[in-house]
């Protein structure tokens, strides 16, 4: 490394951080003995994936502690090198491939927050999963794909970090299609899979990219492989790159996480994802796995730095992903009626926040609100799932099984009014720490245009939960909510649209809360949604800008300092009269969303009911929110279609033209010369001599019959055979 | 290491693959079989590409890999058209050459 | 030269057990696993010969795709997952008697012609350039035969399993 010629305080260390990679290590052995034993122990399984998630936890957390202690032991302007150890792990050709850890501030965070909402969708899940028929790999694939996270989270090279996500993606894929009986849930399954697959190509190409184009200089430099991922951030900022290589790499690493994080136009994923069963929607499809993608362009951060020109340009291509992410998802969240998948988009929208902030250089508050957003989201859709299990009998649909639940749910319904108003950034709930941020730093750095675009989001985000939070909770009881049994309705819904619905109704599951009205879940649902809420209402307060900076602790803690390893980027100095404007909007949004719902759903008003069915233009707009777009129809109509099909045509043609072509002519040659054959020779010569060995041919013939059965085996056991004899026969013969 | 060593895990490799296509009625299983065949050639070949101390042997091993992803691609292409045709891949059901 | 010796033991004896069951279990499923075992086995086999990129392409191509297929094909032809008995077909009987003598003439050439010659041990890496070198240099025209069968195989592998 290169010695700063500054005074450097020496560094504090820990056992916890030196010893950070057993973090993966016990989730993926914890996996291990769920899959092999899980169905023999007395829990089927669960304890071990909590026993192991719980573990998992505290070293995270012991972590976090001495890395406190270890920014503490340094300067105000030192940079804090993180805690790298690695191991070799194979070796080819003179290319040598470690693996190891590389835990800094970032890492963190992440751990914790992996950690913690693990652990309490585990939690969760013993009971919202009970009696399902796959209880055990469920908690085997949920430990998994914790393992999984937790790898890339601190991996301290672009391979494991590349498994970690690889481990993730398979993980989505099976928890998905957890209950793969029904048709729709292994449709989204795998087109989850293949979407983000079609993500991680870019990966691939862009972690081969700074290899071969960093490996040099970092070996150099750093005395490190072009994997490493400190290495490739110095090589990023040393000016050394050439800009057009590393801007390819940049797109490259980005269309993965646009795959990941369900960014514009790789999102259609991600709401269909909500087939899976709650708590995985929870955990992977909006707190956790999602934000891979903002992970990944959080960690190679210097590479999308150098090759965007982030603080450069009023605009690029990560804010622009990011700003249209935001509006068409939230768009698209006000046409739903299934309470999922109105979170789901709103998951996609807030993931555009995230890049949006990344790409407008606004790091920190991007990072932070990856910290929020977890909780806030992660206790919404845990809700959500409360309100399924014990209220509207397995049902997700906000206008025919719910409304009016408050009073019966009131546990489920606090928490759930205290993350709505977190995800609408109202003061002093944590969303407004953290988006407020991410809106006010991206004005600052020079991207007006997409601070308005943020603005905009902001107010269609307050607007579209409010909508739900009404639907959901306010006016009167409908459907199973308000008690009433329609088991039609689940197929009713199965075809009505991409159909999730009814996949709650499985096994004991669905007997066990049939004569029960709408009540209250058990501690086991409620406790991880008041720890959750909790953390909604109070993590903003971890780094407060508003207050001074005293209060900047995550900043302080998480933020890389500049240095070789770490661009420079300011922050936007706080003001009230910003934060007001945003607030202003994010009430608009609310009351105008709230005075819509009452007069659309409870008083049914004339001019309100029915108006997208009467004026043109709204009906055009419905239709395009409703089918999302037309993006699903381009990819599987258009796309897949336009490639699958010509390769058809193409074989066919070869087949029609070509080989037929061949085959006729050597048929035609074949007959000429047969004719010529059959007049000449055979006719003259042969025929005689046939004529006399036919009979004896007829005997063997008759003798032989038997042995031409037309079975293939009996075929392949006489060649064998045969050849097995004549191959004895030659070794005898020549020793 | 001897040379007689690896020679004679691919013989019996190829013996093993061998008892497997005669044996199995499953066309799956039979072409499972005969890529235990193919490995043992391979075998051979890198075996001898070590004693010979040249990479003929290797090139040969990585055609060979080649030659078996096509064959086992249109034999499974084979083996899922009797299917659809026959509702059976069990090789006994398949007896049209019957003489 | 020992520790090599003992490593090329245990993984033989894997590879042949892993061989005996793909042969002889009655679960086709097990079956395509068993076979994973003897591959991985012999990219084991490779790196001992100092075949690196051999092996490399072994677990790629055979345990990545061609794996995959396996299952699919599994998958797809609908064969029970799970206990089969009728996998076998009647002359699976007649297999061991031909097994056991192929062997047996092969055991007999083999000691007869190599008897206790040994591998060289300072054999030196054959690398990867080497390889390239020999697939573009003498071996052009077989890698040339080889393009084309892949095609073939593709093209013929689309038109074979398509439903129309």
């Amino acid at each position: 490394m290169i010695a700063s010629s500054e005074v450097m305080n020496e560094l504090s260390s820990g056992w916890f951080l030196e010893h950070a990679w057993l973090i993966p290590i016990i989730p993926a052995i914890g996996f291990a003995i769920i899959i092999l034993f899980g169905k023999k122990l007395p829990m089927k399984g669960s304890e071990i994936g909590l026993i192991s998630m719980l573990s998992s936890l505290a070293l995270a957390g012991g972590a976090a502690m001495q890395w406190i202690s270890r920014v503490n032991s340094g300067t105000e302007e030192q940079f804090i090198a993180p805690v790298v150890r690695t191991w070799n792990w194979w070796q080819i050709g003179g290319m040598k491939f470690t693996i190891g850890q590389s835990i800094d501030g970032l890492s963190v965070i992440v751990l914790v927050v992996v950690a913690f909402i693990s652990t309490l969708v585990q939690l969760y899940s013993t009971e919202y999963l009970k009696g399902d028929r796959r209880y055990t790999h469920f908690f085997a694939a949920l430990t998994l794909f914790s393992a999984g996270m937790l790898a890339m989270v601190v991996a301290e090279d672009t391979i494991l970090f590349l498994l970690g996500w690889e481990i993730m993606g398979l993980c989505s894929f099976m928890l998905i299609g957890h209950w793969w009986e029904d048709g729709a849930n292994s449709r989204a399954a795998l087109k989850a899979f293949f979407t983000v697959r079609t993500g991680d190509m870019g990966l691939l190409i862009g972690i081969s990219m700074l290899y071969f184009a960093s490996n040099e200089w970092t070996t150099k430099e750093l005395g490190v492989s072009g994997f490493s991922i400190r290495g490739i951030s110095a090589w990023a900022l040393s000016g050394e790159p050439n800009s057009r290589v590393i801007l390819i790499a940049a797109i490259a690493l980005f269309i993965a996480a646009i795959g990941k994080s369900g960014q514009f136009p790789l999102h259609t994923w991600l709401p269909d994802a909500m087939a899976g069963p709650t708590p995985v929607s929870s955990l992977l499809h909006s707190s956790t796995m999602v934000v891979a993608g903002v992970f990944l362009v959080s960690r190679l951060y210097p590479v999308f730095f150098t090759g965007f020109h982030i603080l450069g340009s009023g605009g690029n291509f990560i804010t622009i992903i990011g700003g249209i992410t935001i509006v068409i998802a939230a768009a698209l969240a006000f046409v739903q009626n299934d309470i999922k998948k109105v979170l789901a988009y709103s998951t996609v929208s807030q993931l555009g926040y995230m890049m949006l902030g990344l790409g407008a250089g606004a790091w920190m508050p991007a990072v932070f609100h990856i910290f929020t957003h977890a909780f806030f989201k992660a206790c919404l859709f845990l809700g959500a799932g409360s309100i399924s299990h014990s209220a509207s009998h397995h049902s997700f649909d906000m206008k025919k099984d719910m409304g009016g639940l408050r009073k019966v749910m009131p546990i489920t319904f606090t928490t759930w009014v205290i993350s709505t108003l977190a995800l609408c950034g109202v003061f002093p709930f944590s969303g407004f720490f953290s988006k407020d941020e991410i809106i006010d730093n991206v004005g600052h750095n020079g991207y007006q245009l997409f601070m308005i675009i943020g603005l905009i989001g902001a107010f269609m985000t307050a607007a579209y939960m409010t909508r739900a939070t009404y639907l959901t909770f306010f006016g009167e009881a409908r459907g199973a909510s308000a008690g009433i049994h329609h088991d039609e309705h689940h197929d009713a819904h199965a075809s009505a649209h991409d159909a999730h619905d009814s996949h709650d109704a499985h096994d004991a599951h669905a007997t066990d809360h049939a004569d029960q009205g709408p009540h209250e879940s058990g501690w086991r649902i409620t406790l991880p949604l008041v720890l959750l809420a909790i953390l909604a209402l109070g993590s903003g307060f971890l780094n407060a800008v508003p207050f001074g900076e005293k209060w900047e602790r995550i900043t302080k803690w998480v933020e890389p300092r500049h240095s070789e390893f770490a661009p420079e980027l300011h922050h936007a100095p706080f003001t009230w009269s910003k934060a007001g404007l945003s607030l202003a909007i994010v009430f608009i949004g609310i009351a105008l969303s709230w005075g819509i719902s009452t007069m659309l759903y409870t008083r049914k008003d004339k001019r309100l009911v029915g108006l997208s069915e009467r004026n043109r233009v709204l009906r055009a707009g419905y239709n395009l929110l409703i089918n999302k777009y037309f993006l699903d129809v381009l990819y599987e109509k258009v796309i897949v279609k336009a490639i699958a099909g010509p390769i058809a045509a193409a074989a066919y043609w070869f087949n029609q033209n070509i080989l037929d072509g061949i085959l006729h002519a050597v048929a035609r040659f074949s007959r000429v010369f047969s004719g010529w054959v059959y007049r000449n020779i055979d006719q003259r010569v042969v025929d005689g001599t046939v004529n006399n060995s036919g009979k004896a041919t007829k005997g063997a013939g008759g003798v032989l019959a038997p042995v031409q059965s037309g079975k293939v085996s009996q075929y392949g056991a006489l060649l064998f055979s045969a050849a097995a004899v004549a191959a004895l026969v030659l070794v005898i013969i020549n020793s | 290491m001897l040379v007689n060593q690896f020679l004679f895990l691919a013989a019996l490799l190829f013996c093993i693959g061998v008892y497997g296509v005669i044996a199995r009625k499953n066309a799956v299983l039979v072409l499972m079989s005969i890529e235990l065949i193919l490995n043992a050639v391979n075998l051979n070949f890198v075996a001898f590409a070590l004693r010979n101390g040249n990479a003929d042997g290797h090139t040969f091993a990585l055609y060979i890999i080649a030659i078996a992803a096509a064959e086992v691609g249109v034999g499974l292409g084979l083996v899922l058209l009797i299917f659809r045709n026959r509702r059976t891949i069990s090789l006994d059901d398949l007896s049209e050459m019957k003489g | 030269m020992v520790a090599q010796n003992i490593g090329f033991a245990i993984i033989a004896i894997i590879m042949v057990i892993g061989a005996l069951r793909v042969v002889t279990t009655s679960n086709v499923v097990h079956a395509a696993l068993w076979l994973v075992v003897v591959l991985a086995g012999a990219a084991a086999q490779y790196i001992l010969l100092a075949a690196e990129f051999v092996a490399i392409t072994q677990v790629l191509v055979y345990i990545g795709a061609v794996m995959v297929l396996f299952l699919f094909g599994t998958m797809l032809t609908r064969s029970r997952i799970g206990r089969d008995s009728g996998l076998n077909n009647s002359y699976a009987k007649l297999g061991i008697p031909v097994a056991v003598v192929l062997f047996v003439a092969m055991a007999l050439a083999l000691s007869k012609s190599f008897g206790t010659e040994k591998l060289p041990s300072d054999g030196s890496l054959v690398t990867t350039q080497q390889i390239s070198d020999q697939i573009f240099g003498p071996y052009l025209l077989p890698f040339w035969a080889l393009s084309f069968v892949l095609l073939a195989a593709v093209i013929g592998a689309i038109v074979l399993a398509r439903k129309d």
